[in-house]
């Protein structure tokens, strides 16, 4: 069932119409980041550590050059040395140090899959001959893979320069504890004073795979002169564009970027990992190189998300009222400093209005590959742990765990612990619907249970350029920057359409190249109909009112006497009725003879994102005999402002739930006592598939964003958040025990239910 | 050395030179042309690669190039009809039954081999069907929905 709180309020936004990008998707002809070749291209492949942790003596290449169609190879030598420092990318800041080395390792290997070299050739059996040719002279270190192992002093250290940043005095040693973060509301020991229940728990969850089932791939072709073209899979291109010329050394013009059709990405793809080496490589050769990674090479050396030891303990009265919230969260950052705990910590407590918090975090290295962004990155792992203690003070106090909640949900004006005060959000709204819910008032067989979780993410904004051109028939084509994962062309034409009063057929949307159109950041922080629906708006009321210039001048009235109504420019006050209304189309058509082309543009820093609060019921049935948990009904409940296209928005929510419940039951990375990864492959990786899953009930709630013209919030990420404290508390009822684990596993469940371990 | 291997293609006469360990997949995609198969494991894991050699439904990704010698072979780019999107596909865009659409192919060819067999699925039997197609996206949901609405107006329903 799918339902919607409110109805839509627009003409265009708020209904369903089929996608712009649609017909080419479903008949194949769609070009993603493998569909591409150019006349002339090498194959390109890596080679890749086989050790968790090794320094690098030396590499040998001469017998792989000989190698007949090895046409260049390249290792760290072929990349400058990069300062350590940290500079802003976007909302994010990177140390470019660290990024070049996670494109190729340079003094050391520092997880199983680590690049140290690469080769181009004629074809790809060459290419792999070459990379068996290439010796490596490794001195084999002892590796760390645990978070809390990685913590302890005697652990092998990951990188020797890492100095614990947030703690007075600073350490002399170095260690795997990049940084410590705190977050501090109130007083909690006068709030845990305040309580008549204190409960303190540890949870661990696993790092998993955003897994997007489009592997990376890309098309680098160097030209002679030094200008470059790079085809790419990627979630911003822009972004792509600076990581690759600042690795090269080359200037950001010579680098033209253009991002293929994107086969998924959730924050996977905001980093570079071919890419500069597919650049070098080709500027060696001065021939297109291609490089497509495997799957194996997916799972084992591009960015799965944190996973992390996290201490949650909650102090509450009687009557349900939370007096204090602690938590202590110790998140895997890969091989590289820059774990989300710091987002982890903002998000722990942030569903509630809570006068005492106090939140810790540590960002930890070990030797597995760096992480990357993932859905909400951070805020899934927190929220789970504090989410399933709320649900284990709900039934230690004998209360509904939506009424804990609602005496205790964030609503506009609350402080968040991590800072700003809420504006106008969702959170009392989603728990209410929920509360009246077919399926919270719904039954429960045997062997079932039903948990219910909160979730919350920021969304963010950012630099986003749109611009809109008026075509000589009076069509639109729109051009934005921001990778369309999953219908925003479609939410970008609504928007462009309902502004200018034309059909949406008549609005053509593409995403532009980075030499197309001035800089966008990335698809992501669920940002791209946020931000570029704003430029949108902007760039149709600049086309609006260059046509109501240009009606003027052709009534010869002052710019002021002419204006925009139903569709229409029409002349005002004195001169109202005087002339014949005339529409863009009429506008159109005289462009040449009134100026020249009618080009609207949207260059904004996108301001006033609004979060997005989210409920998720989940009911779960467990096979006494195996431990096995199957979902067996789920409905999410969200807040999305306004939703443009609300069956996207349903997709969002019923995608995020499925890899949600995918990391509460399945999913997770698992390690040899050698550190390498045992799972590299969808078999045993197992991401939820067709019949795991019951179909995703969502209601849709809209509390607008009164910062966007059409009350648009972000909501592709919060939809990740809910879904494990969600089904560990369906579990807990399911099953009769508790549990503090990742994943949920046949195994474990079954364990915890002959040990009878519950709280 | 390369083979030559004589095949027929959404109803067309093909001829292609591949080595021996050559997917159908790479074949398609590097000899052919015809991207619309995708590769997103190539271990028979994700469905992405989906085609049907003589009515079969096979993950191309499986098969060598040299196997489907005087075949029949049908790909997502023979599904629509001239100007006729087939219903699937017509279906699964009303239905809004992708987002990034890496897994779409492979879903609506492994979704008309199920209706040319079995006209009137279930919920269940469409989701273990479509089991061995991973969409990391959608959740299904929609997809099922689809599916099944495309079932019931290729009855006449
Ligand atoms: S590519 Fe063939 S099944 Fe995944
Ligand atoms: S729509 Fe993206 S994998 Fe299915």
């Amino acid at each position: 069932m799918q339902e919607r709180v409110k109805g839509p309020q627009f003409d265009i936004v708020g209904t369903r119409p089929v996608r712009p990008d649609g017909a080419d998707k479903v008949t194949g002809r769609a070009k993603y980041g493998a569909d591409h070749r150019v006349a002339g291209q090498l194959v390109g492949k890596v080679l890749r550590s086989p050790y968790a942790h090794a320094r690098i003596r030396s590499i040998d290449v001469s017998a792989a050059a000989k190698l007949p169609g090895v046409k260049a190879i390249i290792t760290s030598a072929d990349f400058q040395e990069q300062p350590s420092e940290f500079v802003p990318a976007g909302e994010m800041l990177v140390n470019y140090r660290d990024v070049l080395r996670n494109v190729m390792a340079r003094e050391k290997v520092l997880f199983e899959g680590h690049p140290v070299a690469a080769v181009a050739a004629t074809s790809e059996s060459i290419a792999r001959a070459a990379l068996k040719l290439i010796k490596v002279d490794y001195e084999v270190l002892p590796h760390v893979i645990d978070v809390v192992e990685a913590m302890k002093p005697d652990a092998p250290v990951v990188d020797e320069t890492i100095i614990t940043a947030g703690v007075t005095p600073p350490p002399t040693k170095p260690s795997n504890v990049a940084k410590r973060v705190e977050f501090v509301l109130g007083d909690i020991e006068k709030g845990f004073k305040e309580a008549d229940l204190v409960i303190e728990r540890e949870f661990n969850t696993q790092p998993v795979h955003q897994g997007y089932i489009e592997p990376h791939a890309c098309i680098a072709t160097v030209s002679e002169d030094g200008t470059a073209e790079l085809w790419t899979t990627t979630q911003g291109h822009w972004v792509a564009r600076a990581h690759c010329a600042r690795l090269l050394g080359w200037d950001i013009t010579k680098l033209r970027v253009t991002s293929s059709e994107i086969g998924g990405g959730f924050g996977g793809k905001t980093v570079v990992y071919l890419e500069p080496v597919a650049l070098a490589l080709s500027a060696k050769t001065h021939r297109p190189v291609k490089m497509v990674m495997s799957r194996e090479e997916v799972f084992k050396a591009s960015g799965p998300t944190s996973g992390a030891n996290v201490w949650v303990k909650m102090g509450v009265k009687k009557d349900g009222t939370i007096t204090a919230g602690e938590a202590v969260l110790k998140y895997q950052a890969g091989c590289f400093q820059g774990s989300p705990v710091q987002p982890g910590c903002m998000c722990a407590f942030a569903p509630y209005d809570l006068a005492n918090v106090k939140v810790v975090g540590f960002d930890v290295l070990s030797n597995r590959p760096k992480v990357a962004a993932y859905r909400a990155p951070g805020g899934p792992i927190s929220e789970y742990a504090v989410e399933s203690v709320v649900d284990e003070i709900a039934e230690k106090l004998g209360m509904c765990p939506i009424e804990l909640r609602l005496k205790n949900a964030a609503k506009e004006g609350t402080k968040a612990a991590y800072g700003p005060k809420f504006g106008p959000i969702g959170m009392v709204e989603c728990l209410e619907a929920a509360k009246s819910s077919p399926h919270w008032n719904g039954p429960l067989g045997k062997n079932q249970g039903r948990g219910i979780a909160a979730g919350f993410w920021f969304n963010i904004g950012g630099e986003t350029t749109v611009n809109l051109q008026l075509n000589e028939d009076g069509t639109v084509t729109l051009m934005a920057g921001t990778p369309d994962i999953g219908g925003l062309r479609a939410s970008l034409a609504m928007m462009a359409a309902e502004e200018l009063k034309i059909p949406y057929e008549k609005v053509r949307p593409i995403i532009g190249d980075t030499a197309t159109l001035g800089y966008n950041f990335v698809t992501g922080g669920s940002r791209s109909t946020f931000s570029s629906g704003l430029a949108t708006v902007e760039a149709a009321r600049s086309i609006i009112k260059q046509a109501c210039g240009r009606a003027a001048k052709l009534w010869e009235i002052p710019e002021d006497a002419v204006t925009w109504e139903d569709g229409e420019i029409r002349p005002a006050g004195d001169n109202a009725g005087k002339f014949k209304a005339m529409k863009l189309a009429d506008i159109a058509k005289v462009a040449g003879k009134t100026g020249g082309a009618l080009v609207g543009v949207g260059a904004i820093s996108a301001q006033g994102a609004a979060p997005s609060f989210g409920v998720h019921i989940a009911d779960t049935e467990v096979d006494p005999d195996t431990g096995k948990l199957t979902v067996t009904r789920y409905t999410v409940i969200q807040d999305a402002g306004i939703a443009i296209h609300p069956s996207y928005v349903e997709g969002q929510f019923q995608g995020g739930a499925a890899q949600g419940i995918g990391w509460a039951l399945n999913e997770e990375y698992i390690y040899d006592d050698k550190g390498r990864l045992q799972n590299a492959g969808f078999l045993d990786y197992r991401i939820p598939v067709a019949s795991d899953l019951p179909m995703i009930e969502t209601i849709i709630v809209e509390v607008p964003n009164p910062r966007h013209p059409y009350g648009v919030r972000g909501i592709g990420e919060t939809a990740i958040v809910p879904p494990m404290a969600a089904v560990n508390a369906s579990a807990r009822r399911a099953t009769g025990v508790r549990m503090f684990e990742l994943p949920l596993s046949p195994p474990k469940v079954l364990k915890a239910m002959k040990g009878g371990k519950s709280a | 050395m390369k083979h030559h291997v004589t095949t027929t293609v959404n109803g067309d006469e093909v001829e292609f030179l591949c080595s021996t360990e050559q997917t159908l997949l790479d074949c398609l995609r590097d000899e052919l042309d015809l991207t619309g198969a995708k590769e997103g494991c190539g271990s028979g894991d994700c469905g992405a690669c989906s085609v049907l050699v003589d009515g079969r439904l096979v993950c191309s990704c499986l098969v060598l190039g040299v196997e489907v010698s005087g075949k029949k072979i049908e790909t997502i780019e023979g599904m629509a009809k001239g100007d006729e999107l087939h219903p699937l596909q017509r279906k699964f865009l009303e239905h809004a039954a992708l987002q990034c659409g890496i897994c779409t192919p492979g879903v609506l060819v492994a979704a008309k081999s199920l209706l040319e067999k079995n006209p009137d699925p279930t919920e269940t039997e469409v989701r273990y069907w479509l089991a061995g197609n991973l969409c990391r996206c959608t959740g299904y949901d929609k997809i099922i929905r689809a599916v099944m609405d495309a079932a019931a107006e290729m009855r006449g329903a």
